[in-house]
Order: structure tokens, then sequence, then C-alpha cells
């Protein structure tokens, strides 16, 4: 079994590759890449944890294992939303980093090739903007593809020591 | 062979070695002190250096392996002649310093660098020093065993038969015979790594005794008749010999070129090639005939003690700790209340006491006794007592306990700080001591002792103290006094101490006084749980205690809920819990809540309002209080109710959370039997808010 993963680990990285996981914030539609995505489940009972940012909801037992979970919605400062049965957390790992992002729903994987996958406009305008890696065009659609790597560490230190 | 990779065997020689010179330290060091090596001891230090001698070799390590055979040979000399004129002081010395640069060496290997240190000058010592001992006791030489004994293969001349065994390009069939210097050990393993090495050189191996790997007493017949082995090879006779005379302990080889394998057994040896290897001399023999029984009998003692990689007995720790949150998750299975079951209650009894009996395993598995910490202690005070020109005398006490092996890593450094300090700031000179009336040796005891679930260990010295003005003086330069001068207790005072850029010592010296290391020390020790204080008299000594936890993984706890919020108090930290009077509470015009218990007074913590909870318990008399001591500390915390008490497996909380900022009073988080996640109060934390 070991030996086949490692054979196909090269292949899997190249079927990775372009392929996005898209889920839905209210209108907008987002993608992650898809190799950090480690699951998703439905979402589970928190537990809060005080002094903590607003968006760090707590943490959650996935089988064992103790992760904590983070709303994008109010990460973006979105309104918060009730959560519902549609509302999943997709587990990523970023960096050995295991989080769950609470979204609204989670939609479909898909490809995006690399001519459809354009930088987003600078504006300063826009609060997540900075979260925003590419923009990809899909049909008629446009996905706004997040950069994970920012989304847990940027400026959550700076945010912090304002709040308190 | 040169490139060995950190393969098993490397990493056993690597561990084995480093146990045998953490023996071997201890054993030098009691000598000393008692001023005599006693029969038993020079055994042991002779065994261990032969052991190193040994494995070092076969691992190519000819440095080390050299090193520990010129030791080697010193002790052969002490134990056979016992000489009574010996500066033991310089040969604790000198094995001392050959046991570091054992270490260094060790270290090296260890990060996978090159064992490339030079033991010349040790082995000149030491050989310096074993003459002038054999003339001091005016001893012929015959004794001396010959010190180029382990490389005698390099010098040697051999012959060669007659019969060209010059490369022919056919294959044949080769017989070489191996035998193995006397006392070398291990024979079957090293005759499988010769069969190892010829893998890929010749096609066909056999050899004999064939069963070498599985069964030890194949070490007997390869010591005796030799070990024989049949190639089928292309390569010459010439190339043949040339690897086997590589062979480390190799005494005597015999080649030759045979038709068939079955006649080979019948027929005589026709060419012999003779290596004039130093021939056992009646000593040797002796000699090795007495390494035999004691390996033996150590042998005999090793066998019922494995040793096991760490990392996996984290992983059993943490399945362990899976199954107890599983068993609970079966048995009070929402599923299955109300339900009269009978079989069933019985079963989940049977399987709730074998799961704790598997807990109680594992963690003794983990638990390691601060013996070992603690001796490393005696080199410390000898090597500084020795520089510094002080005499210290280490008294250790209650060294058997027992903590988690995780903790003693932790505290090992601490102590260290600790001793190094006491013995640079707190002992004074013999002059200064003797002109106090003290003693002329000062005494430092280090004591360890079991309090509750928690240990206490304890370093109490007989120095001069701790300086109180000067504490004050400095704290004050520092801006660490935290309260008014006037209000602080003695022990508030010396605790100061312990504050980060702290350090009274004006000169900074070899060993402390960087104004780094006390606050090191509370940083290490409240990673794991614990806390250090000190108490000091003036002239009479200081007493450091550091309170330790005896496992970091699983902790009896009380689970108590807050709204929808469950928490777990360690039980250790619970005095009791109550319901108020109405009378008892009383509120102080600030707005701070007080309770009256026993004539006592206590603060009252609300857990909801602390973390934001959300719950309709707000009024004293529907909760419940929970009073909790540390630090001699009291505090009664408020909370909704209790929900029962039971042993939680204590999990961290995630980096990610931990980044942000250090969560006051928790101490990390657990799972319940129904999957949802408790937090861990922290006690220490709570009573200092």
């Amino acid at each position: 079994m070991t030996d086949y993963i490692d054979e196909t680990i090269e292949m899997e990285e190249d079927t990775q590759k372009g392929r996005f996981l898209t889920f839905s914030l209210g209108n907008e539609s987002y993608g992650i890449e898809i190799k950090y995505v480690t699951e998703i489940v439905g979402i589970q009972a928190i537990t809060e944890i005080p002094e903590l940012p607003e968006y760090v909801r707590g943490i959650i037992n996935l089988r064992g294992q103790i992760i904590p979970v983070m709303d994008v919605r109010l990460r973006f400062k979105k309104e918060p939303k009730e959560y519902t049965d549609r509302t999943c957390v997709i587990v990523i790992n970023v960096k050995d980093v295991s989080i769950g992002l609470i979204v609204d729903s989670v939609a479909e994987v898909l490809t995006i090739p690399e001519e459809n996958i354009v930088e987003p406009p600078k504006m300063n305008k826009g609060f997540y903007n900075r979260y925003i890696k590419n923009i990809g065009k899909v049909e008629n659609d446009v996905k706004l593809l997040l950069d994970c790597e920012k989304l847990l560490t940027d400026d959550e230190l700076e945010n912090l020591s304002d709040s308190l | 062979m040169s490139k060995l990779t950190r393969d098993p065997m490397l990493e056993m020689f690597i561990f084995e070695t480093a146990q045998l010179l953490e023996q071997l330290e201890q054993i030098i060091i009691n000598s000393e002190k008692s001023k005599s090596y006693s029969t038993q001891n020079i055994n042991e230090i002779f065994r261990i250096m032969h052991t190193i001698k040994g494995s070092s070799a076969m691992m190519l390590y000819d440095d080390i392996s050299i090193l520990a055979h010129s030791m080697e040979d010193l002790f052969y000399f002490v134990r056979e002649k016992k000489p009574l004129a010996m500066d033991f002081s310089e040969l604790t010395d000198l094995i001392l310093d050959g046991a570091d640069f054992i270490k260094t060496e060790l270290s090296k290997i260890e990060g996978d660098g090159k064992a490339d240190g030079k033991s010349n000058e040790l082995i000149e010592n030491i050989k310096k020093f074993l003459s002038t001992l054999k003339e001091k006791n005016s001893l012929e030489d015959e004794v001396c065993i010959t010190k180029e004994k382990l490389l005698p293969i390099k010098e040697q001349k051999y012959y060669i038969g007659s019969g060209a065994l010059s490369g022919t390009p056919t294959k044949k069939i080769l017989k070489a015979t191996i035998y193995f210097e006397e006392g070398c050990q291990m024979e079957n393993v090293r005759a499988f790594s010769i069969i190892h090495n010829f893998k890929g050189i010749a096609d066909d191996i056999s050899y004999y005794p064939s069963d070498i790997i599985e069964n030890d007493e194949t070490e007997e017949v390869i010591r005796k008749d030799g070990f024989c082995i049949y190639l089928k090879t292309e390569y010459s006779a010439d190339t043949i010999r040339e690897i086997l005379m590589q062979t480390v302990f190799l005494r005597h080889l015999e080649l030759e070129e045979v038709d068939e394998v079955d006649e080979a057994i019948q027929r005589q040896k026709s060419k012999e090639i003779v290596l004039e290897g130093p021939l056992p001399s009646t000593v040797e023999e002796k000699m090795a005939e007495k390494v035999q029984t004691i390996e033996a009998q150590t042998h005999s003692l090793n066998q019922n003690i494995i040793s096991v990689n760490v990392s996996r007995l984290d992983k059993l720790m943490d399945l362990v700790g899976e199954m107890v949150i599983a068993e609970a998750m079966v048995v009070q299975n929402p599923d299955l209340k109300e339900l009269e079951l009978d079989n069933f209650d019985k079963a989940a009894r049977q399987l709730n006491k074998i799961t704790g009996e598997i807990q109680d395993i594992v963690m003794a598995i983990r638990m390691v006794p601060l013996s070992g910490t603690f001796h490393k202690m005696n080199r410390i005070v000898r090597d500084m007592s020795k520089k510094l020109n002080k005499e210290v005398e280490l008294t250790i006490i209650g060294e058997k306990i027992e903590v988690d092996k995780n903790i003693i890593e932790h505290i090992s450094d601490p102590l260290m700080h600790l001793m190094r300090n006491t013995l640079d700031h707190g002992i004074e000179t013999t002059e200064k001591r003797l002109a106090k009336g003290k003693t002329s040796i000062g005494t430092i005891i280090l004591e360890a002792k079991n309090v509750g679930s928690d240990v206490m260990i304890i370093i109490k010295d007989d120095g001069k103290g701790l300086d109180k003005e000067k504490i004050l003086k400095k704290a004050k330069e520092n801006g660490l006094l935290y309260k008014a001068e006037g209000d602080m207790t003695d022990k508030e005072i010396y605790n100061l101490i312990f504050l980060p850029g702290f350090s009274t010592k004006d000169s900074v010296t070899e060993y402390s006084g960087r104004g780094v290391g006390m606050d090191v020390v509370t940083r290490n020790i409240e990673t794991i749980g614990g806390t250090v204080s000190v108490d000091s008299f003036l002239d009479k000594g200081t007493i450091v205690t550091l309170k330790i936890p005896l496992t970091l993984a699983i902790i009896d706890g009380m689970n108590i809920k807050v709204g929808k919020s469950c928490y777990t108090i360690p039980t250790v930290s619970i005095k009791e819990s109550f319901r108020p009077l109405e009378r008892d509470i009383i509120v102080e015009p600030n707005g701070n809540e007080m309770i009256m218990v026993r004539g006592q007074c206590y603060p009252i913590l609300r857990l909801h309002e602390l973390y934001g909870v959300n719950t309709e318990i707000t009024g004293f008399m529907d909760g419940i209080f929970v009073m909790v001591e540390q630090d001699e500390k009291s505090l009664c915390i408020f909370a909704d109710e209790l929900l029962g008490q039971q042993q939680v497996v204590v999990k961290l909380l995630p980096n990610y959370i931990t980044n942000f900022k250090k969560i006051n009073g928790l101490a990390g988080c657990t799972l319940l039997g129904d999957g949802s996640i408790s937090l861990i109060l922290d006690i220490a934390g709570l009573v200092n808010i």
C-alpha cells in the first residue's frame, strides 16, 4: 500500500495542480487549492475558547484530534449567519497546522486551467483583498482563489493587539 | 561498511554506549568519594570499557575503540595488581576525560557527523599514568598486555601458500575458516556481518554453523572451531582474503580453494595462511575467562530489559488515551440511557477494569527513577568544587522516586542550573566557612519526595544564604519590584531572584552569573506545570524547592458545567465543594465578592464572567462553589453544577490557538465520554489573576 502511494505521489501532485475546492459565502464563490484540503465535515459541536478573536470560534473534536475552527464569514468581516445543515467545515492543513474553515456551503471540485487564472485587481478598498491570491474564471463565473497561508497568519497579531 | 547511515545497529550502539558511560561516571565518582576502588567496581569499569571497545570497533570508530582499549589496559593493571599507591584523583580525571571524549564523539555520530576527534593525547596520558603506576609499584612489565592488541592485523605478515590462487576468471569455490580473537564477544554477530559483506561478491554462500543469527550458542562453536564459509565467486582468492582481513578482531584466517563443498569438509587443510597474531598468553586467557563470566552474569540480567524508542511509547500512550475515551463513549452512550442492561453493565465493568490496568501499566512504563538525573549532579559538584576550590559534599536522598520520562527531560537542565548556582554563589570558600565557625566542608542535599500527585525536589545548602538587601537593591535597579518594599515578606523577596533579568553576582563566572539562569529555571519548570520557590536564612543556607507533577498525560479531574461549556479542574487542587449560605457571602464596595468559610475569607471567581459564558445560573444559591488551592493561595470557583469525577487525558490546545496568546487559566483540553471537549483549568494561573 505504502509503495503504491510512494509511486503515485508524483502523479498525485500533478493531478492536484489547478484543482480547486469551491465553496460559497453569501453571494460570492471562493476556491482553495485542493492540496491544502484534508477533509470536509458537517458542522460540529464547537467548544468556545475565551479571549480569542471573534472569528476563531473554538475547537472541535475530529475523531480524537483537536482542531481549531475559524468562521470565514467573520474573518472577512461579513455578517454572521446562523449555522444550518448546509454549513460545512473544510479542514485544511497548511504547513502542518490543521484548522477548520466554517463556510456556508461547499460546491464542487473544479479544474481551472492556468490561462484562466488572473491576478486580482490592485485595489486598496475591500478588506479581504489581500487574502485573495488569484481570480479564476470559470465560464461566466468568477471564483476568488484564497491564499491559505495568509488566511492563517496574516496580520493576526496586529488585529489581536488592536482588539485588546 | 563506511557508509553506515542511522541503521538500528548504530542506534543501538549510541544508546548502549551512552548508558555505559553514565554508569561509568557514577562508579568513578562513587569510588573517588570512598577513596578506593573496590574489586567489584574495578571489574565493572573493566567490563564497561571492554564493551565499549568491542562495540565501537565493530562500528569502525577506531579512536573510541583505541581509547577504550587503553583505559581497559589501565584498569586491567589496577585489577591485577591492586596498586595501593595511586593518585585516585588523577585516575578519576583521566577516566572522566576519556568518558567525555567518547561522549563528544557520540554526539557527533548522533548528529550524523563524523567521529573525527583524535584520542592520541588522552591515550598518551593514560599510558604515562600507567607506566608511572607501574614504576611506583615496581612491577615487571610482563603483565602489561600488549598495547597494540587492537590493531595487530595491519602490521602482521602473512604467507601465501604455493598454489597460485591468482585471479582465474572461472568461478571457484573457496573455503575460509575464521577465528576471532578470544574474548571479543558476539562472535555470531560478527560472523553474520562477514557473510553480509560478501553479498554481491559471491554468488553462493554457505557457512557453518548455519544458524548464527537465531542461535546464540553458536558463539561458543565459533569461538572454539572457527567460522567456516564456502564461497562460490569469480573474484581471486587474494581479493577475498583482503576482504576477510578487514574483519575486526580477526585472529586467524585459513583460506583454501576446494572443488566440492562436501568434499572440502573431508579434506585436510592444504594451504594455510597463518596470522601471527598475539598468541593468547595465560594472562589473557585468564582475563578472557573472567570477562566472559562477568558478561555472562550481566547478560542474564539484561535479558529481562528491552529498550524501546520513546516515540513508540508516546504513541502507545496516545492510543491508550483514545481507548479510555472510546470506552467512555461506549459505556455512557446516550442510546443506552435508561435501559436495563445487566449483562452489558457486567461486561462494561470488566472492560473498565482492564482499561484501567492497561493505563496504569503504560504510565508505569514511562516512569523513570530520578537517580540518573541526580547522579549527573555528582559530576557537576565534583568538577566545580575542584575548580572553585571549595570543598563540597553532595547528599542525595530519594533518588528512587519515579517520574514521567518527559518530565525528567525537562528538569535535568534546571537542576543543573540550580546546582551550579548553589555551588558558585551559595557555598563559601573553606576559609570563609571556618571564619564563620562552620565545618570546612559545605554540604548540599538534593532530595526528592512524593507529595500527593506531585514530586518535590529540594536543593538545600548550608552556604551563606541569600542577601535580602542586595536582592531588593538589584530588583529596584531593574524595576522588578511589583509591590512596596515594606509589604513584601522575606519569601517574596527571595523569590524575586526567579524573575527574568535578575542576577546578584557581580562578576560573570564560567558557571553562572549571566543573569539568565534562574528565570530559565522557572520557565522550564512551568512548562511542565511545576513551580519553583526559594527560602533562605542568612549564613544558614538556602532551600530551593521544585514542585513538579508526576505525570502530564492523564490526570484525575472534576468536571464542572457552566452554561453549555464544560471545564475540568484537576482533583488534586480541589479542597472541597459546597453550596453556600446566603449570609456567608460578602460583597466589597468595589464589587469584589468574597465568601466566608469557617472563619476564613476567600475570593470568589465567577467562571461564567471570566470566560464570558452565557448561563442562567448567576445567583450564588443556584450554583455550586469549588474551593481550589495552589501555592498556598485559595479561591472559590463558582460554577453551575458538578458533573462528576473522571480520569482525563490531557491534550494541548492547538498551536494555532496558543499562538494568539497564552490564555489565562487554561492548561489544555480533554475529550469527554460523549465526544465533547472540556477545557482543563490551570489553577495556578487562576489563583494569580
